[in-house]
């Protein structure tokens, strides 16, 4: 292939010889991932936030070595843990037990840890967040004889999102960048796509900043979803 | 201050703990420790040195983004603003695969700079390191740096003013300390940040902390033992991180307080 005589446009083509649809495939699992881990770190989160504010001394503790741990070990370290340490040891444990072999891929593993980074930054988002609202209105709430669930899913949920969305935002759009991390396993999200592509036609330039400009509009358009919600979530609110 | 008693829950947790810990250190392999010892204190220099330099120069880089957006003229501001966005939207590891392989495949091609002074550095993998993580961390705090600057008091900023001081010293002596007392919190957690992003150097063959763990896991063959030991240290240079920054803005609080 000739890649040298061919045009910006032709490079970028969406079909082969352009490289334009290996970078939206890119993008499309990069956002697969991102979005996945980002849904079951907000579990993650809102588990944590409830075990730190109201779960026995133990589970506390527990949960402050799991935020304080994940938040201090580089994501680089953890992908690796979780994509070779991991699978290793929980194939010893089933070969112990008498259990064939299971494979973790690279797809799931990615998934796994963007949830658990953004569990822990989520859990201290959500734990602020809840904290910040008044006692009054959740004992106002347990006085109507509303249960524990549907006092969160009423009151605590509603009342809390207008101060956890900027933290959350910002939290997505961390998901998004540490997706390109996964690069080094060898998983083909948009970064290492950026750079099989650039290393095939030699236009590094070209290709890489491609990819920059991909990520840079997801996060636009991501932060203007998010200035709505915000705006949805704050609507009764003074805006000023 | 007096003495405080662990609670019974947390000597058991503190015990499984070190049983754990005790375990490792007894049962894996760690026999390798001494073959790599240069090689793991190499690796963690880096880390630090480049922990260290990118922070202090991306806090310098970070002061006139942070000025220029809270005061400056439209389009420096706008400026500013625009390649905070950009730093900010896009992944560091982009940005340094960018520097290093986009810029670096053009050097070559520039008339002038293979017989410059600069063509030693330009071939070696350090300086974009450098670059990358300085501008990653100029982007982040330049965005701090002007909700500290924009968030000092006017009527600190009048007060000087009236009292003639000129634009620079009030700069100097009033505006700048104040807004670094703001952000000084919140500067931990970037610099955390800024040390887990250091291994992201190891891509592009820079021999860090992480790609010497690499280079052994690589050699040895051993899953966990170089894996977890590298977790370890990451964690504790975290922590002496976090030390670090409880002390100063302790002298700073007292500091103020004493005024």
């Amino acid at each position: 292939m000739n890649y040298r005589d061919m045009s910006m446009a032709e490079l970028l083509a969406l079909a082969p010889p352009g490289w334009g649809g290996v970078l939206l495939d890119g993008l499309w699992l990069s956002l697969q991932v991102a979005g996945g881990g980002y849904l079951l770190g907000l579990l993650i989160g809102m588990a944590g936030a409830a075990g730190k504010l109201s779960g026995g001394p133990v589970t506390r503790d527990l949960l402050a070595c799991y935020t304080t741990v994940i938040r201090a070990v580089p994501e680089l370290v953890l992908i690796l843990l979780l994509y070779f340490a991991v699978p290793e040891a929980l194939n010893q444990l089933l070969v112990m037990v008498g259990q064939g072999e299971v494979e973790i891929g690279p797809f799931a593993a990615g998934i796994a840890v963007i949830a658990l980074v953004q569990g822990a930054y989520a859990t201290e988002v959500m734990r602020g967040a809840i904290r910040a609202i008044p006692d009054g209105q959740i004992e106002a709430a347990y006085s109507l004889g509303m249960s524990a669930a549907k006092t969160f899913r009423r009151i605590t949920l509603p009342a809390m999102l207008p101060g956890a969305l900027p933290g959350l935002s910002n939290l997505w759009l961390i998901a998004t960048k540490d997706t390109a991390l996964l690069a080094v396993v060898g998983f083909t999200e948009l970064t290492l796509a950026a750079r099989q592509a650039a290393g095939a036609t030699k236009h590094h330039l070209l290709f890489l900043c491609a990819a920059g400009v991909l990520y840079l509009l997801v996060s636009l358009i991501s932060n203007l979803v998010f200035k709505a919600l915000e705006h949805r979530a704050t609507r009764g609110m003074s805006h000023g | 201050m007096a003495e405080r008693r662990l609670p019974p829950h947390r000597l058991v947790l503190i015990a499984i703990v070190v049983l754990g810990v005790t375990m490792m250190a007894l049962q894996m392999r760690w026999d390798w420790l001494l073959d790599y010892r240069d090689a793991i204190l190499g690796g963690l220099w880096l880390t630090l040195v480049l922990l260290v330099t990118t922070s202090v120069a991306g806090f310098l880089l970070a002061i006139p983004l942070g000025l220029v957006q809270a005061t400056g003229p439209r389009p420096l501001a706008w400026l500013a603003r625009c390649f905070c966005t950009l730093i900010r939207g896009t992944p560091l590891l982009l940005q340094i695969w960018l520097l290093y392989y986009g810029l670096g495949s053009l050097f070559p091609y520039l008339p002038g700079v293979r017989g410059s002074w600069l063509w030693p550095y330009l071939t070696e993998a350090w300086p974009y390191a450098f670059v990358a993580l300085t501008l990653s961390f100029a982007g982040y705090e330049g965005e701090v740096m002007r909700g500290g600057f924009a968030g000092v008091p006017r009527g600190e900023l009048e007060a000087a003013r009236s009292l003639g001081m000129h634009p620079l010293a009030i700069l100097r002596r009033i505006w700048l300390p104040r807004a670094v007392q703001r952000v000084l919190p919140t500067l931990n957690g970037e610099l955390i940040i800024q040390l887990k992003a250091t291994p992201l150097v190891a891509t592009i063959a820079a021999v860090d902390t992480y790609a010497v763990f690499g280079r052994i896991r690589q050699e040895t063959y051993l899953v966990y033992e170089p894996l977890l030991l590298m977790a370890l240290i990451y964690l504790i240079l975290a922590g002496l991180i976090t030390l670090a920054f409880g002390v100063l803005e302790r002298s700073w609080s007292r500091r103020s307080a004493g005024d």
